[in-house]
Formats: structure tokens, C-alpha cells, sequence
């Protein structure tokens, strides 16, 4: 009796690890697909031999890319916004954080402010109104428009406002009686203390403009102007099309879209390939980040 | 004197530095956020670029007549509702299920490969996914080879209006499972292990531990991520439609945001496309507020 239950729980165990371990590579396998394409030769991939394993390995893909002028201008404009969407996050998230973390007594018109935030979080004007703005205000196809309209990440800044209230009030008056001001209290006390949510809502920025393609696409109306993401959406935009007038269609995406296919996985892997340089501590923090996040506020 | 001044501006202080911190980011918010609420005017006029919106003619609900008119608006509204509804079910069920199953694996390299395996696709844009999606799911793709492995008839999955709602559906979902699983497996690890002891020492069964101590656990949390994740009704992902529909899927896929864009801003029916996204923002607003009371009445949390 006790034999077969221990033998049914091994059983059980063995279900468990095999499925789990299943999901991971139904998760795993298909990126890997896209890096086996970059590396094969274009017959290779036309043939559609290419499995997890690279077929007549090949690095001629990336020995074009490195050519490729557009593709490393708009790398260039994704890594320019990345930096400047961070700073000017982090700042406004900082500052824009401490003295909410006070209460309504210690600052007033505290939840005058925070009612501006959460409305604004909720309510939004929509696409083309804030498109009209950023038209309006001359900002289409510059730099400006892929990081001025998302300069206050709301969900960051009250991320780190709940932090920030956690902090405990005696080092806070210590500084004070020490002189300090509330800027270099701030600064001093509470910054460097709060460093796992201040990495959580930076990586939250890096990641997050990173892989926005839409302003991209909306603010752009230059190709040159394009950031990672926009531009090779732009690739994917022409294989969907052929792939639509193609309802009759084998030679047509046989003629156009497979012989970039090895090219267009290149260029996806190098677009990835600074996500992946911070994954580890993507995993990290984003994993505190969220639980902390979510079951506070 | 000069101390007691000195005094009395330390006193004022903080409060008044605390305005000087907001005021940057408040001004961000005003222009970018709140001037395009003011820009919602353009739904109730026929706006004309040349002349601004304040030269342009008031028309008053004419847009909203006439997307309500429109045989269009039904059917994306209804393909946001079902491609909504259908990822939120199937992505908490499979959070779920799968964080369940991973709280049971012990050895620790595993648990770990694993979910570094099952978090990364969250990290990655729906730009770079699209080709993966479809470089797996076209007429040539593995998904049909197998198919056809099986003896079974080839399925043209990004051309389909039958199939490209599962499709949007099961590929979000399998984008997202092993984030959502974060949460779940957090309310897991701080379920009292007492618990399972006793009903261990009572005979229980994996599944009867699972059913009556692990679900009901979870219950708060499931709770509130379902109320949370009402706000996203109406949001049934741009980008992942956006980089995976072609005209033909249109009828089946097209949703209010990706509506909004191509009517609206493509097709330049600015007043029009403002008209259509109000519709969307209001509704969402209301459900946000109805998700808030849910929330305050059977999590005893608020979600803002």
C-alpha cells in the first residue's frame, strides 16, 4: 500500500517536472528558432530546413547588417532615447515622488497633486489628440517626440512614492536636524536607500522605450528618423503585406519574403541583444518590482 | 533678525521646496497628458488641420451618430471584447495552473532555468514576437508542418477570420503566462505550510491540497488581478494586433485602438478617430471606477 502510494507520487512528481519543463521550452524553442534562421544560409532557409540548429552556418547575415547604415541609425536613435527617457524619468520620478510620500498634513496640497496623477493615469486624451499636440508643437520627427510625452511614468513614480513612505521617519529628521534641506534629504537619505525601486522603475524605462515602436511609427513620417523597433517593424510590415497579397500565393512570398528571412532574424537578434545583456537584472528586480507594486497602493 | 528670519523660511521650507519638486513633473503632465484631454474638442467639430481647432466648424455629435451607424463599430468593439475577455481568462488560468506546477518543482536549478526560460518572452516587443508567431504559424511554418505530420489539413492562421482570434489569443497568452505567474507563486510561497502538514497527516492527496488549501490561498490575489485586469477590457493590445493583422483579418481582428489608427490617423478622419477613442475612453473610465468598488467591496483593497 505504501509502496504504490510512494511509486504514484513519483509518478506524479515525474508529470509535474516533464510539463512545467514543456511549457519552458514552448517558450524557449521558437526565439531560438529566429537565432538557428540568422545564422543559415538563405537557401537553407527557403528550403525551410532550418530547425534549432543553424543549416550551412553562415554569419553572412550580420556581415550585412554591419553595412547597413539605416539599421544602425535607428539602433543609434533607439539607444539616444533609451538614455534620455531615463534620466528624465528618473528625475521627475524622484523628485516627484519624496514629497508625495508625505502626508496631507506635512504637505498640503498633496492630494491636489495626486488627483492630477491618477486622473491622468485613467483618462487619457486619446491617439489623435496627442498626436495634433506633438504635430502642433513642431516636435514631429525630432528626438522630442519619443521622449518628452512619456516623461512622467505615473505607476513608477507611485511605485517609488510607497517605497519612499517605508522609509523610516527618524533618518529623515535626523538629516533635518542636522540642516539638511529636503532636496539633500532627499537625496542624501532616501535615494540611496531605495535603490531596489529605483533600479525596478529604471529598468521598467529602459525596457519599456526600448520596445515602444509606436511613437516610432506615429512621430516618424522619415524612415531615417526611425528608432529600432519602428524600423524593423517596418520590415515585418512588408513581409505581412506580401504575405496578404499572397491569398493565391506561394511563389510571391517564395520571391520576397524568405530571402530576407535569414537577414530580418540577424536583425532581430541584435535588437534583442541589449534586452538580453540586462536580463539578469531584469529578473532581479522586476521580480520585486512587481510583487512590491502590486500588492501595495 | 536675520536668525529669526532664517527661522521662520526653514519653517516655510520643506513646503514650499516640496511645490518646487512637483512643479516639473506636473508641467509634463499638463502639457502631454492633460492639453491632449482639451484636444477632445476635435470630436464634437469637423476639424481641418489648416484651420486649428479653434477655427475649425462645431458639428456637435455628428461623429458620434455616425459611429454609431456604422456597422464597423459593432464588430471592433465586439472583436475588443472577445480578444480582451478571452486573453484575460486563458492568461489567469494559465498563471495559475502553471504557478501551481512550478511551486512543486524542488530541484532548484530547474525552478530556476525555468523561470528564467518563461519570464523572457514578457521582456520582448511585440515588433520582434510578431516574427516569431509568424514564422511559426504561416502556411510553411512548423505549426503546419505538423499538422500535416497528422494527416490533417493546413490552416492559414494569420489569414483567417476564424482563426485569428485564437490565434491573437493563445500567443498573448503565450507571451505572458510566466510574468503573471509572479504573483501567483508569491501569494503560494506565503500560504502558512502548517496547513499542508495537517491535511498531509490526514491522507490528503496532491490534487485535494491543491483544490482546498493552495486555490483558496491564491483566492485574494486572483481576486484582485481579475478586478485589475477589468481596466484592460477595452485595451486588447495594439501592438501584438498591429504587428500580426493584414486586411484580410480586418473583420475578425481589428480592435478600438487599431481602429482608431488607421481610420482615425491614417485615413486623417481626425474628428472621427477622437470620436471613436473618446467612446473607448469613457467606457474605460467606467468600468475603472466599477472595477474600483468591486475591488474596495471583496478584496478589501483599492486599486487606486
Amino acid at each position: 500500500m505504501s509502496y504504490s502510494a510512494n511509486f504514484k507520487e513519483r509518478i506524479g512528481r515525474f508529470v509535474i517536472y516533464a510539463i512545467v519543463i514543456m511549457l519552458a521550452l514552448i517558450c524557449l524553442l521558437p526565439l531560438w528558432n529566429i537565432v538557428a534562421i540568422s545564422f543559415s544560409s538563405s537557401e537553407a532557409v527557403s528550403a525551410n530546413a532550418v530547425g534549432l540548429v543553424p543549416v550551412n552556418f553562415t554569419t553572412a547575415a550580420y556581415t550585412k547588417i554591419i553595412d547597413d547604415a539605416q539599421f544602425w541609425r535607428s539602433f543609434g536613435i533607439s539607444v539616444l532615447r533609451v538614455a534620455l527617457a531615463l534620466v528624465l524619468n528618473m528625475i521627475l520620478i524622484i523628485l516627484m515622488a519624496y514629497p508625495l510620500s508625505k502626508s496631507k498634513r506635512e504637505f498640503k496640497g498633496r492630494n491636489i497633486y495626486m488627483n492630477i496623477m491618477i486622473f491622468a493615469m485613467l483618462f487619457s486624451g486619446g491617439m489623435i489628440p496627442t498626436y495634433l499636440l506633438i504635430k502642433n508643437l513642431d516636435m514631429l520627427n525630432t528626438i522630442w517626440a519619443l521622449v518628452l510625452p512619456g516623461a512622467v511614468p505615473i505607476f513608477s513614480v507611485i511605485l517609488v512614492m510607497n517605497f519612499f513612505s517605508a522609509v523610516p521617519k527618524a533618518l529623515e529628521e535626523a538629516a533635518f536636524i542636522d540642516g539638511a534641506n529636503p532636496l539633500q534629504v532627499l537625496f542624501k537619505v532616501y535615494v540611496p536607500v531605495s535603490i531596489p525601486a529605483l533600479a525596478t522603475v529604471a529598468l521598467f524605462s529602459i525596457v519599456g522605450t526600448w520596445n515602444d515602436f509606436f511613437s516610432g511609427l506615429i512621430y516618424m513620417t522619415k524612415v531615417s528618423n526611425y528608432p529600432l523597433m519602428t524600423y524593423i517593424q517596418s520590415l515585418n510590415v512588408n513581409i505581412a503585406d506580401l504575405l496578404q497579397a499572397g491569398t493565391n500565393s506561394s511563389e510571391l512570398s517564395n520571391l520576397t519574403e524568405i530571402s530576407n528571412k535569414n537577414l530580418n532574424a540577424a536583425k532581430i537578434v541584435v535588437a534583442v541583444i541589449p534586452l538580453l545583456l540586462i536580463y539578469p537584472l531584469l529578473q532581479k528586480y522586476f521580480v520585486t518590482g512587481i510583487v512590491v507594486g502590486s500588492v501595495k497602493e | 533678525m536675520k536668525q529669526g528670519n532664517m527661522k521662520a523660511r526653514g519653517r516655510l521650507g520643506p513646503g514650499a521646496m516640496y511645490h518646487m519638486m512637483m512643479l516639473p513633473g506636473i508641467l509634463f503632465l499638463l502639457v502631454f497628458s492633460y492639453v491632449p484631454m482639451v484636444g477632445i474638442i476635435t470630436a464634437f467639430q469637423d476639424y481641418i488641420p489648416a484651420k486649428g481647432m479653434f477655427g475649425s466648424e462645431f458639428v456637435g455629435l455628428k461623429h458620434f451618430t455616425y459611429m454609431f451607424k456604422l456597422p464597423d463599430i459593432a464588430q471592433v468593439v465586439s472583436n475588443t471584447l472577445v480578444i480582451a475577455i478571452g486573453k484575460i481568462l486563458l492568461g489567469t488560468m494559465m498563471a495559475i495552473i502553471f504557478s501551481v506546477l512550478l511551486n512543486e518543482i524542488r530541484v532548484k536549478y530547474v525552478k530556476k532555468s525555468v523561470q528564467t526560460i518563461v519570464y523572457l518572452p514578457h521582456f520582448l516587443s511585440w515588433v520582434v514576437l510578431a516574427s516569431v508567431v509568424v514564422n511559426m504559424f504561416s502556411l510553411d511554418g512548423i505549426v503546419n508542418q505538423m499538422l500535416a505530420f497528422f494527416g490533417l489539413e493546413n490552416i492559414n492562421f494569420l489569414g483567417s477570420n476564424t482563426w485569428f482570434q485564437p490565434l491573437i489569443i493563445g500567443t498573448d497568452v503565450w507571451k505572458e503566462f510566466g510574468y503573471s505567474s509572479i504573483v501567483y507563486l508569491a501569494a503560494i510561497t506565503s500560504i502558512d505550510p502548517g496547513l499542508y502538514e495537517a491535511a498531509g497527516m490526514d491522507g490528503a492527496s496532491w490534487w485535494r491540497k491543491v483544490w482546498h488549501i493552495t486555490l483558496p490561498g491564491m483566492l485574494p490575489i486572483i481576486l484582485l488581478m481579475g478586478v485589475m485586469s477589468l481596466t484592460n477590457i477595452l485595451s486588447a493590445g495594439f501592438d501584438q494586433v498591429y504587428n500580426l493583422y493584414n486586411p484580410v483579418v480586418y473583420e475578425s481582428g481589428d480592435i478600438l485602438d487599431t481602429y482608431v489608427y488607421r481610420i482615425g490617423l491614417v485615413g486623417r478622419q481626425y474628428s472621427f478617430g477622437t470620436a471613436v477613442g473618446l467612446f473607448k475612453s469613457v467606457i474605460g473610465i467606467v468600468l475603472l471606477m466599477s472595477a474600483n468598488q468591486l475591488a474596495k467591496k471583496y478584496t478589501d483593497r483599492k486599486i487606486f
